[in-house]
Protein backbone atom coordinates (compact mmCIF):
# COMPACT_ATOMS: atom_id res chain seq x y z
CA UNK A 1 0.00 0.00 0.00
CA UNK A 2 1.67 3.19 -1.35
CA UNK A 3 0.76 6.53 0.69
CA UNK A 4 0.21 9.67 -0.72
CA UNK A 5 0.27 13.74 0.80
CA UNK A 6 -1.31 15.79 -1.08
CA UNK A 7 -2.23 19.67 -0.66
CA UNK A 8 -4.82 20.32 1.01
CA UNK A 9 -6.48 22.17 -2.38
CA UNK A 10 -6.54 18.62 -4.12
CA UNK A 11 -7.72 16.67 -0.66
CA UNK A 12 -11.13 19.03 -1.17
CA UNK A 13 -11.32 17.74 -4.60
CA UNK A 14 -11.15 14.57 -4.25
CA UNK A 15 -13.20 14.90 -1.12
CA UNK A 16 -10.58 12.67 1.10
CA UNK A 17 -9.18 13.33 4.49
CA UNK A 18 -5.72 12.69 5.49
CA UNK A 19 -3.31 10.62 3.63
CA UNK A 20 -4.46 8.68 0.36
CA UNK A 21 -3.71 5.10 0.32
CA UNK A 22 -3.17 3.67 -2.99
CA UNK A 23 -2.24 -0.06 -4.28
CA UNK A 24 -0.19 0.33 -7.29
CA UNK A 25 0.33 -2.66 -10.02
CA UNK A 26 3.61 -3.04 -10.74
CA UNK A 27 6.92 -1.23 -10.19
CA UNK A 28 6.31 1.96 -8.54
CA UNK A 29 7.23 5.13 -9.91
CA UNK A 30 6.32 8.56 -9.92
CA UNK A 31 4.52 8.20 -12.93
CA UNK A 32 2.28 4.74 -11.71
CA UNK A 33 1.56 6.48 -8.24
CA UNK A 34 0.39 9.07 -10.41
CA UNK A 35 -1.76 7.22 -12.42
CA UNK A 36 -2.97 5.27 -9.51
CA UNK A 37 -4.02 8.07 -8.01
CA UNK A 38 -5.58 10.12 -11.03
CA UNK A 39 -8.13 6.43 -11.90
CA UNK A 40 -9.09 6.33 -8.33
CA UNK A 41 -9.89 10.09 -8.19
CA UNK A 42 -10.24 11.13 -11.51
CA UNK A 43 -11.30 14.74 -10.84
CA UNK A 44 -7.40 15.14 -10.09
CA UNK A 45 -6.62 14.40 -13.59
CA UNK A 46 -4.91 17.94 -15.01
CA UNK A 47 -4.51 19.43 -11.64
CA UNK A 48 -1.23 17.48 -10.85
CA UNK A 49 0.03 17.02 -14.10
CA UNK A 50 -1.18 18.11 -16.95
CA UNK A 51 -3.97 16.52 -19.35
CA UNK A 52 -1.94 16.27 -22.27
CA UNK A 53 1.81 16.17 -21.87
CA UNK A 54 1.61 14.39 -18.19
CA UNK A 55 4.34 16.93 -17.31
CA UNK A 56 4.60 18.23 -13.65
CA UNK A 57 2.52 21.58 -13.31
CA UNK A 58 5.27 23.91 -12.56
CA UNK A 59 4.37 24.57 -9.14
CA UNK A 60 4.20 21.23 -7.29
CA UNK A 61 7.13 19.16 -6.76
CA UNK A 62 7.56 15.22 -5.79
CA UNK A 63 8.97 14.18 -2.32
CA UNK A 64 10.24 11.09 -1.39
CA UNK A 65 12.14 10.06 2.04
CA UNK A 66 13.56 13.90 1.93
CA UNK A 67 14.36 13.66 -1.39
CA UNK A 68 13.12 15.94 -3.84
CA UNK A 69 12.57 13.71 -6.78
CA UNK A 70 10.61 16.04 -8.99
CA UNK A 71 13.17 16.32 -11.59
CA UNK A 72 14.18 12.90 -12.39
CA UNK A 73 12.64 10.71 -15.08
CA UNK A 74 9.33 9.58 -14.11
CA UNK A 75 9.97 5.96 -14.05
CA UNK A 76 12.40 5.99 -11.99
CA UNK A 77 11.82 3.64 -9.05
CA UNK A 78 10.64 4.81 -5.90
CA UNK A 79 12.81 4.05 -2.53
CA UNK A 80 11.35 1.14 -0.98
CA UNK A 81 10.14 2.75 2.04
CA UNK A 82 7.70 4.36 -0.21
CA UNK A 83 6.98 0.86 -1.79
CA UNK A 84 6.03 -0.83 1.29
CA UNK A 85 4.09 2.27 2.54
CA UNK A 86 6.62 2.84 5.78
CA UNK A 87 7.15 6.57 4.01
CA UNK A 88 4.58 8.57 1.87
CA UNK A 89 4.93 9.91 -1.39
CA UNK A 90 4.03 14.04 -1.13
CA UNK A 91 2.57 16.22 -3.92
CA UNK A 92 3.39 19.47 -2.58
CA UNK A 93 2.58 22.83 -3.88
CA UNK A 94 5.17 25.66 -4.08
CA UNK A 95 4.69 28.01 -1.28
CA UNK A 96 4.41 31.10 -3.26
CA UNK A 97 1.69 33.43 -4.74
CA UNK A 98 -1.00 35.65 -2.06
CA UNK B 1 -42.72 38.49 -5.32
CA UNK B 2 -39.55 37.67 -7.56
CA UNK B 3 -36.23 36.76 -6.25
CA UNK B 4 -32.90 38.34 -6.84
CA UNK B 5 -29.39 35.55 -6.70
CA UNK B 6 -26.27 37.52 -7.05
CA UNK B 7 -23.33 35.26 -7.99
CA UNK B 8 -19.91 36.69 -6.75
CA UNK B 9 -16.54 35.37 -8.49
CA UNK B 10 -13.42 36.78 -6.06
CA UNK B 11 -9.52 36.07 -5.90
CA UNK B 12 -9.95 33.54 -2.70
CA UNK B 13 -13.66 32.08 -4.07
CA UNK B 14 -17.16 32.27 -4.96
CA UNK B 15 -20.06 34.14 -3.02
CA UNK B 16 -23.35 34.02 -3.21
CA UNK B 17 -25.97 36.59 -2.53
CA UNK B 18 -29.61 36.46 -2.44
CA UNK B 19 -32.68 38.67 -1.86
CA UNK B 20 -36.21 39.38 -2.46
CA UNK B 21 -37.42 41.62 -4.91
CA UNK B 22 -36.99 44.75 -2.78
CA UNK B 23 -33.62 44.12 -2.86
CA UNK B 24 -32.64 45.42 0.36
CA UNK B 25 -32.16 42.41 3.07
CA UNK B 26 -29.69 40.08 1.86
CA UNK B 27 -28.24 36.52 3.01
CA UNK B 28 -24.52 35.69 1.84
CA UNK B 29 -23.51 32.31 1.31
CA UNK B 30 -19.25 31.16 0.72
CA UNK B 31 -16.98 31.29 0.14
CA UNK B 32 -17.75 28.09 -2.37
CA UNK B 33 -14.07 27.14 -3.34
CA UNK B 34 -12.31 28.95 -0.60
CA UNK B 35 -8.77 29.78 -1.42
CA UNK B 36 -9.29 29.28 -5.35
CA UNK B 37 -9.66 31.88 -8.00
CA UNK B 38 -13.53 31.95 -9.38
CA UNK B 39 -12.73 34.02 -12.60
CA UNK B 40 -16.08 33.83 -13.23
CA UNK B 41 -19.85 31.57 -12.20
CA UNK B 42 -23.53 32.23 -13.95
CA UNK B 43 -26.36 30.60 -14.40
CA UNK B 44 -28.81 28.86 -16.97
CA UNK B 45 -31.55 30.93 -18.67
CA UNK B 46 -32.92 27.89 -18.79
CA UNK B 47 -32.69 26.00 -15.56
CA UNK B 48 -31.39 28.97 -12.87
CA UNK B 49 -30.14 26.29 -10.51
CA UNK B 50 -28.01 24.92 -13.01
CA UNK B 51 -24.75 26.94 -12.13
CA UNK B 52 -21.54 26.75 -13.75
CA UNK B 53 -18.41 27.88 -12.13
CA UNK B 54 -14.89 28.63 -13.32
CA UNK B 55 -12.09 27.79 -10.40
CA UNK B 56 -8.86 28.16 -10.89
CA UNK B 57 -5.55 27.77 -9.47
CA UNK B 58 -1.87 29.15 -10.31
CA UNK B 59 -0.48 25.19 -8.67
CA UNK B 60 -3.27 23.51 -9.99
CA UNK B 61 -4.82 24.58 -12.88
CA UNK B 62 -8.48 24.53 -14.40
CA UNK B 63 -11.40 23.04 -12.88
CA UNK B 64 -15.02 23.25 -13.66
CA UNK B 65 -17.83 23.41 -11.15
CA UNK B 66 -21.30 22.70 -11.57
CA UNK B 67 -24.28 22.93 -9.23
CA UNK B 68 -27.56 21.61 -9.65
CA UNK B 69 -29.06 23.09 -6.85
CA UNK B 70 -28.38 26.92 -6.93
CA UNK B 71 -24.91 26.24 -5.48
CA UNK B 72 -26.11 23.99 -2.15
CA UNK B 73 -23.86 21.53 -3.83
CA UNK B 74 -20.91 21.26 -6.00
CA UNK B 75 -19.70 18.97 -8.09
CA UNK B 76 -17.44 18.44 -11.10
CA UNK B 77 -19.29 17.15 -14.30
CA UNK B 78 -18.81 13.63 -15.36
CA UNK B 79 -16.98 13.21 -11.93
CA UNK B 80 -19.54 12.99 -9.23
CA UNK B 81 -18.25 10.98 -5.78
CA UNK B 82 -19.39 7.98 -5.71
CA UNK B 83 -19.94 7.21 -9.13
CA UNK B 84 -17.20 4.67 -11.35
CA UNK B 85 -14.35 6.03 -11.98
CA UNK B 86 -14.55 5.07 -15.70
CA UNK B 87 -17.16 6.16 -18.62
CA UNK B 88 -19.33 2.76 -19.86
CA UNK B 89 -16.67 2.54 -22.75
CA UNK B 90 -13.69 2.31 -20.38
CA UNK B 91 -12.54 5.99 -20.87
CA UNK B 92 -11.49 7.53 -17.80
CA UNK B 93 -13.66 10.53 -16.55
CA UNK B 94 -12.25 13.22 -15.19
CA UNK B 95 -12.35 15.40 -18.73
CA UNK B 96 -14.30 18.13 -17.48
CA UNK B 97 -11.10 20.46 -17.11
CA UNK B 98 -9.63 19.65 -20.24
CA UNK B 99 -9.48 22.39 -22.33
CA UNK B 100 -7.09 21.30 -25.21
CA UNK B 101 -6.79 23.43 -28.20
CA UNK B 102 -8.00 22.09 -31.88
CA UNK B 103 -4.47 20.92 -33.61
CA UNK B 104 -5.96 18.45 -36.20
CA UNK B 105 -4.40 18.69 -39.13
CA UNK B 106 -7.35 20.50 -41.31
CA UNK B 107 -7.19 23.44 -38.78
CA UNK B 108 -4.14 23.24 -36.73
CA UNK B 109 -1.35 24.72 -38.39
CA UNK B 110 -2.95 28.54 -38.53
CA UNK B 111 -3.64 28.12 -34.83
CA UNK B 112 0.00 27.19 -33.28
CA UNK B 113 1.46 30.67 -32.64
CA UNK B 114 0.30 34.38 -31.78
CA UNK B 115 1.91 37.35 -31.09
CA UNK B 116 4.06 37.75 -28.49
CA UNK B 117 5.28 40.58 -25.86
CA UNK B 118 8.18 41.16 -27.89
CA UNK B 119 6.59 40.63 -31.36
CA UNK B 120 7.82 37.27 -32.20
CA UNK B 121 5.43 34.45 -32.06
CA UNK B 122 4.34 32.23 -29.18
CA UNK B 123 2.33 29.20 -29.25
CA UNK B 124 -0.82 29.02 -27.53
CA UNK B 125 -0.90 27.82 -24.00
CA UNK B 126 -4.03 27.15 -22.15
CA UNK B 127 -4.07 29.15 -18.61
CA UNK B 128 -7.39 29.75 -17.68
CA UNK B 129 -11.32 29.84 -18.06
CA UNK B 130 -11.65 33.99 -18.07
CA UNK B 131 -15.84 33.69 -18.73
CA UNK B 132 -18.72 31.04 -19.12
CA UNK B 133 -21.45 31.53 -21.26
CA UNK B 134 -24.65 29.06 -20.71
CA UNK B 135 -27.06 28.75 -23.70
CA UNK B 136 -29.95 30.48 -23.96
CA UNK B 137 -32.37 27.30 -24.94
CA UNK B 138 -30.19 24.18 -23.80
CA UNK B 139 -28.81 24.11 -19.67
CA UNK B 140 -26.45 21.41 -20.85
CA UNK B 141 -24.43 24.00 -23.55
CA UNK B 142 -22.16 26.41 -22.41
CA UNK B 143 -19.49 27.97 -23.76
CA UNK B 144 -15.79 29.23 -22.25
CA UNK B 145 -13.62 32.23 -23.78
CA UNK B 146 -10.13 31.12 -22.27
CA UNK B 147 -6.65 32.04 -21.94
CA UNK B 148 -4.48 31.99 -24.35
CA UNK B 149 -7.90 33.19 -26.75
CA UNK B 150 -10.14 30.64 -27.84
CA UNK B 151 -13.48 29.65 -28.03
CA UNK B 152 -14.50 26.64 -26.09
CA UNK B 153 -17.76 24.70 -25.93
CA UNK B 154 -20.03 21.68 -24.03
CA UNK B 155 -22.61 19.99 -25.10
CA UNK B 156 -23.06 17.74 -21.83
CA UNK B 157 -23.25 19.61 -19.49
CA UNK B 158 -19.63 20.88 -18.62
CA UNK B 159 -18.10 17.15 -18.81
CA UNK B 160 -16.09 17.53 -21.82
CA UNK B 161 -15.40 20.92 -23.67
CA UNK B 162 -14.08 21.50 -27.51
CA UNK B 163 -13.05 24.09 -29.22
CA UNK B 164 -14.96 26.27 -31.95
CA UNK B 165 -11.28 26.41 -34.05
CA UNK B 166 -12.81 28.93 -36.37
CA UNK B 167 -12.11 32.02 -34.44
CA UNK B 168 -8.61 31.43 -33.37
CA UNK B 169 -8.44 29.68 -37.69
CA UNK B 170 -9.88 32.27 -39.33
CA UNK B 171 -6.60 34.37 -40.32
CA UNK B 172 -5.92 36.94 -38.01
CA UNK B 173 -4.63 34.64 -34.97
CA UNK B 174 -1.11 35.44 -35.34
CA UNK B 175 -1.62 38.96 -35.01
CA UNK B 176 -3.13 38.35 -31.61
CA UNK B 177 -1.00 39.78 -28.78
CA UNK B 178 -1.41 39.63 -24.72
CA UNK B 179 -2.27 42.67 -22.57
CA UNK B 180 -1.07 43.06 -19.45
CA UNK B 181 -4.01 40.83 -17.81
CA UNK B 182 -3.19 38.07 -20.52
CA UNK B 183 -4.76 37.28 -23.86
CA UNK B 184 -7.94 36.62 -22.19
CA UNK B 185 -11.47 35.78 -24.41
CA UNK B 186 -13.40 37.25 -21.65
CA UNK B 187 -17.36 38.45 -23.59
CA UNK B 188 -19.43 35.92 -25.19
CA UNK B 189 -22.79 37.59 -25.87
CA UNK B 190 -25.43 35.00 -27.90
CA UNK B 191 -28.24 36.77 -29.53
CA UNK B 192 -31.56 36.19 -28.20
CA UNK B 193 -33.12 36.39 -31.66
CA UNK B 194 -30.90 34.00 -33.96
CA UNK B 195 -28.74 30.84 -32.62
CA UNK B 196 -25.75 31.28 -35.08
CA UNK B 197 -24.85 34.56 -34.08
CA UNK B 198 -22.57 35.80 -31.32
CA UNK B 199 -20.35 38.38 -30.67
CA UNK B 200 -17.03 37.60 -28.65
CA UNK B 201 -14.48 39.91 -27.65
CA UNK B 202 -10.71 39.49 -26.85
CA UNK B 203 -8.26 41.36 -24.80
CA UNK B 204 -5.58 42.44 -26.61
CA UNK B 205 -7.66 41.44 -30.25
CA UNK B 206 -10.49 43.12 -30.63
CA UNK B 207 -14.21 41.86 -31.01
CA UNK B 208 -15.30 39.17 -33.42
CA UNK B 209 -18.95 38.13 -34.78
CA UNK B 210 -20.63 34.71 -36.18
CA UNK B 211 -23.21 34.24 -38.07
CA UNK B 212 -23.41 30.60 -38.51
CA UNK B 213 -22.98 29.06 -34.75
CA UNK B 214 -18.91 29.86 -34.67
CA UNK B 215 -17.90 27.95 -37.90
CA UNK B 216 -16.50 31.09 -38.97
CA UNK B 217 -15.85 34.70 -37.76
CA UNK B 218 -15.42 37.95 -38.90
CA UNK B 219 -13.33 40.83 -36.73
CA UNK B 220 -15.56 43.91 -36.63
CA UNK B 221 -13.46 46.47 -35.04
CA UNK B 222 -13.66 49.14 -37.91
CA UNK B 223 -13.84 52.13 -36.15
CA UNK B 224 -12.00 51.39 -33.23
CA UNK B 225 -8.56 53.69 -32.87
CA UNK B 226 -5.53 52.63 -30.63
CA UNK B 227 -3.18 54.56 -29.92
CA UNK B 228 -0.65 52.55 -28.23
CA UNK B 229 -0.66 49.91 -31.33
CA UNK B 230 1.45 50.36 -34.04
CA UNK B 231 -1.85 50.81 -36.66
CA UNK B 232 -3.88 53.02 -34.94
CA UNK B 233 -6.41 51.60 -37.20
CA UNK B 234 -5.53 48.04 -37.46
CA UNK B 235 -8.34 45.13 -38.12
CA UNK B 236 -7.08 43.47 -34.58
CA UNK B 237 -4.67 44.36 -32.16
CA UNK B 238 -7.14 46.43 -30.00
CA UNK B 239 -7.55 45.97 -26.11
CA UNK B 240 -11.29 45.78 -26.04
CA UNK B 241 -12.35 45.44 -22.35
CA UNK B 242 -15.78 44.49 -22.55
CA UNK B 243 -19.13 44.61 -24.78
CA UNK B 244 -22.72 44.70 -24.42
CA UNK B 245 -26.16 44.97 -25.64
CA UNK B 246 -29.77 44.84 -24.73
CA UNK B 247 -31.58 41.39 -25.44
CA UNK B 248 -34.06 43.01 -27.46
CA UNK B 249 -31.74 44.96 -29.57
CA UNK B 250 -28.67 42.72 -30.49
CA UNK B 251 -27.30 44.85 -33.60
CA UNK B 252 -26.58 47.57 -31.01
CA UNK B 253 -23.78 47.13 -29.32
CA UNK B 254 -21.77 49.44 -26.58
CA UNK B 255 -18.43 48.43 -25.96
CA UNK B 256 -15.45 49.75 -23.11
CA UNK B 257 -12.07 50.21 -25.08
CA UNK B 258 -9.08 50.21 -22.94
CA UNK B 259 -9.86 53.49 -23.92
CA UNK B 260 -12.17 54.96 -25.36
CA UNK B 261 -16.65 54.12 -24.80
CA UNK B 262 -17.79 53.33 -28.40
CA UNK B 263 -21.44 51.81 -30.14
CA UNK B 264 -22.01 50.53 -33.08
CA UNK B 265 -25.59 50.31 -34.56
CA UNK B 266 -25.10 47.61 -37.47
CA UNK B 267 -23.63 44.66 -35.40
CA UNK B 268 -19.95 45.81 -35.12
CA UNK B 269 -19.82 46.72 -38.90
CA UNK B 270 -18.48 50.88 -37.90
CA UNK B 271 -18.04 52.10 -34.51
CA UNK B 272 -18.01 55.02 -33.29
CA UNK B 273 -16.99 56.57 -30.14
CA UNK B 274 -19.40 58.03 -27.27
CA UNK B 275 -17.28 59.06 -24.51
CA UNK B 276 -18.92 62.24 -24.79
CA UNK B 277 -18.06 64.35 -21.11
CA UNK B 278 -16.93 61.34 -19.04
CA UNK B 279 -14.34 62.21 -16.81
CA UNK B 280 -12.03 59.55 -18.00
CA UNK B 281 -12.55 56.79 -20.79
CA UNK B 282 -10.47 54.30 -19.88
CA UNK B 283 -12.63 51.35 -17.96
CA UNK B 284 -13.30 48.27 -17.60
CA UNK B 285 -16.97 47.01 -17.37
CA UNK B 286 -20.23 48.30 -19.82
CA UNK B 287 -23.52 47.24 -19.27
CA UNK B 288 -26.84 48.02 -20.72
CA UNK B 289 -30.30 49.14 -18.43
CA UNK B 290 -32.45 45.92 -18.50
CA UNK B 291 -36.02 48.36 -19.70
CA UNK B 292 -33.79 51.04 -21.52
CA UNK B 293 -31.78 49.87 -24.11
CA UNK B 294 -30.34 53.28 -24.65
CA UNK B 295 -29.16 53.41 -20.87
CA UNK B 296 -25.93 52.43 -20.51
CA UNK B 297 -23.58 52.01 -17.12
CA UNK B 298 -19.66 52.53 -17.35
CA UNK B 299 -17.07 53.05 -13.91
CA UNK B 300 -14.71 55.45 -15.25
CA UNK B 301 -11.05 54.43 -14.45
CA UNK B 302 -8.40 56.99 -14.33
CA UNK B 303 -6.33 55.87 -16.59
CA UNK B 304 -4.01 52.19 -17.59
CA UNK B 305 -1.38 52.91 -15.40
CA UNK B 306 -3.59 53.74 -12.08
CA UNK B 307 -6.10 51.52 -12.30
CA UNK B 308 -8.14 53.10 -9.58
CA UNK B 309 -11.24 56.35 -9.85
CA UNK B 310 -10.29 59.46 -10.77
CA UNK B 311 -10.49 61.69 -7.69
CA UNK B 312 -10.41 58.51 -5.19
CA UNK B 313 -14.40 59.27 -6.13
CA UNK B 314 -15.94 56.05 -6.96
CA UNK B 315 -18.92 56.94 -9.80
CA UNK B 316 -21.05 55.27 -11.75
CA UNK B 317 -21.66 57.02 -14.85
CA UNK B 318 -25.06 56.62 -16.79
CA UNK B 319 -26.02 57.69 -20.21
CA UNK B 320 -29.89 57.74 -21.16
CA UNK B 321 -29.25 58.54 -24.61
CA UNK B 322 -26.98 55.50 -25.82
CA UNK B 323 -23.95 57.24 -25.49
CA UNK B 324 -22.28 61.33 -25.21
CA UNK B 325 -24.18 62.58 -22.28
CA UNK B 326 -23.84 61.21 -19.30
CA UNK B 327 -24.06 61.95 -15.85
CA UNK B 328 -22.24 60.63 -12.55
CA UNK B 329 -24.29 58.44 -10.06
CA UNK B 330 -22.43 59.42 -6.30
CA UNK B 331 -25.33 58.28 -3.91
CA UNK B 332 -24.30 55.75 -1.19
CA UNK B 333 -20.91 55.33 -3.24
CA UNK B 334 -17.18 56.42 -1.50
CA UNK B 335 -17.05 60.16 -2.61
CA UNK B 336 -13.17 60.39 -1.18
CA UNK B 337 -9.91 57.82 -0.43
CA UNK B 338 -11.88 55.42 -2.44
CA UNK B 339 -9.13 53.64 -4.69
CA UNK B 340 -10.63 50.24 -5.97
CA UNK B 341 -10.92 49.17 -9.48
CA UNK B 342 -13.87 47.69 -11.17
CA UNK B 343 -12.98 44.14 -12.90
CA UNK B 344 -14.05 43.40 -16.65
CA UNK B 345 -16.54 40.82 -16.07
CA UNK B 346 -17.74 42.58 -12.61
CA UNK B 347 -20.91 44.71 -13.19
CA UNK B 348 -24.60 42.79 -14.05
CA UNK B 349 -28.12 44.04 -14.43
CA UNK B 350 -31.06 42.31 -13.16
CA UNK B 351 -34.59 42.77 -14.96
CA UNK B 352 -36.87 43.63 -12.45
CA UNK B 353 -38.91 46.61 -12.51
CA UNK B 354 -36.93 48.89 -11.45
CA UNK B 355 -33.77 47.68 -12.80
CA UNK B 356 -31.35 46.60 -10.25
CA UNK B 357 -28.17 47.45 -11.00
CA UNK B 358 -24.84 45.70 -9.28
CA UNK B 359 -21.22 45.85 -9.43
CA UNK B 360 -17.86 44.46 -7.42
CA UNK B 361 -14.50 46.02 -6.48
CA UNK B 362 -10.93 44.97 -6.55
CA UNK B 363 -11.29 45.68 -2.80
CA UNK B 364 -14.05 43.36 -2.30
CA UNK B 365 -17.13 45.38 -2.16
CA UNK B 366 -20.63 44.46 -4.21
CA UNK B 367 -22.41 47.25 -4.66
CA UNK B 368 -26.16 47.59 -5.50
CA UNK B 369 -29.01 49.62 -6.98
CA UNK B 370 -31.98 49.06 -6.78
CA UNK B 371 -33.45 51.99 -8.87
CA UNK B 372 -31.28 51.92 -11.90
CA UNK B 373 -28.47 53.52 -10.31
CA UNK B 374 -30.25 56.52 -8.66
CA UNK B 375 -28.97 55.21 -4.85
CA UNK B 376 -25.93 52.49 -4.25
CA UNK B 377 -25.79 50.51 -1.06
CA UNK B 378 -23.06 47.44 -0.30
CA UNK B 379 -24.72 44.82 -0.24
CA UNK B 380 -21.37 43.04 0.82
CA UNK B 381 -18.29 44.96 2.10
CA UNK B 382 -15.30 42.95 2.45
CA UNK B 383 -14.90 40.03 0.24
CA UNK B 384 -11.76 39.38 -1.71
CA UNK B 385 -11.44 40.70 -4.85
CA UNK B 386 -14.38 40.56 -6.82
CA UNK B 387 -13.83 39.24 -10.34
CA UNK B 388 -16.86 38.93 -11.39
CA UNK B 389 -20.66 39.52 -10.50
CA UNK B 390 -23.59 37.99 -12.46
CA UNK B 391 -27.22 38.25 -11.49
CA UNK B 392 -30.62 35.88 -11.68
CA UNK B 393 -33.87 37.02 -11.59
CA UNK B 394 -35.92 33.90 -9.59
CA UNK B 395 -39.56 33.20 -9.84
Amino acid sequence: MILVVLPAHLRTLARVEGDVQLEVAGPVTVRSVLEALEARYPMLRGTIRDHTTLERRPFLRYFACGEDLSLESPDTPLPEAIVNGQEPFFVIGAIAGG
Amino acid sequence: MSKVRVLVGTRKGAFILTSDGKRQQWEVSGPHFGGWEIYHLKGSPVDPNRLYASQTSGWFGQIIQRSDDAGKSWHQPGTPPGEPVTMPDGSPKGESNKFVYDATPETGKPLTTHQWYDGTQHPWEFKRVWHLEPSLSDPDMVYAGVEDAALFRTTDGGKTWHELAGLRGHGSGPKWSPGAGGMGLHTILLDPGNPKRMFIAISAAGAFRTEDGGKSWKPINRGLRSQYIPDPEAEVGHCVHRIAFHPSRPGVLFMQKHWDVLRTDDAGESWREVSGNLPTDFGFVIDVHAHEPETIYVVPIKSDSEHFPPEGKLRVYRSRTGGNEWEALTKGLPQSNCYVNVLRDAMAVDTLDPCGVYFGTTGGQVYASADGGDNWTPIVRDLPGVLSVEVQKLP
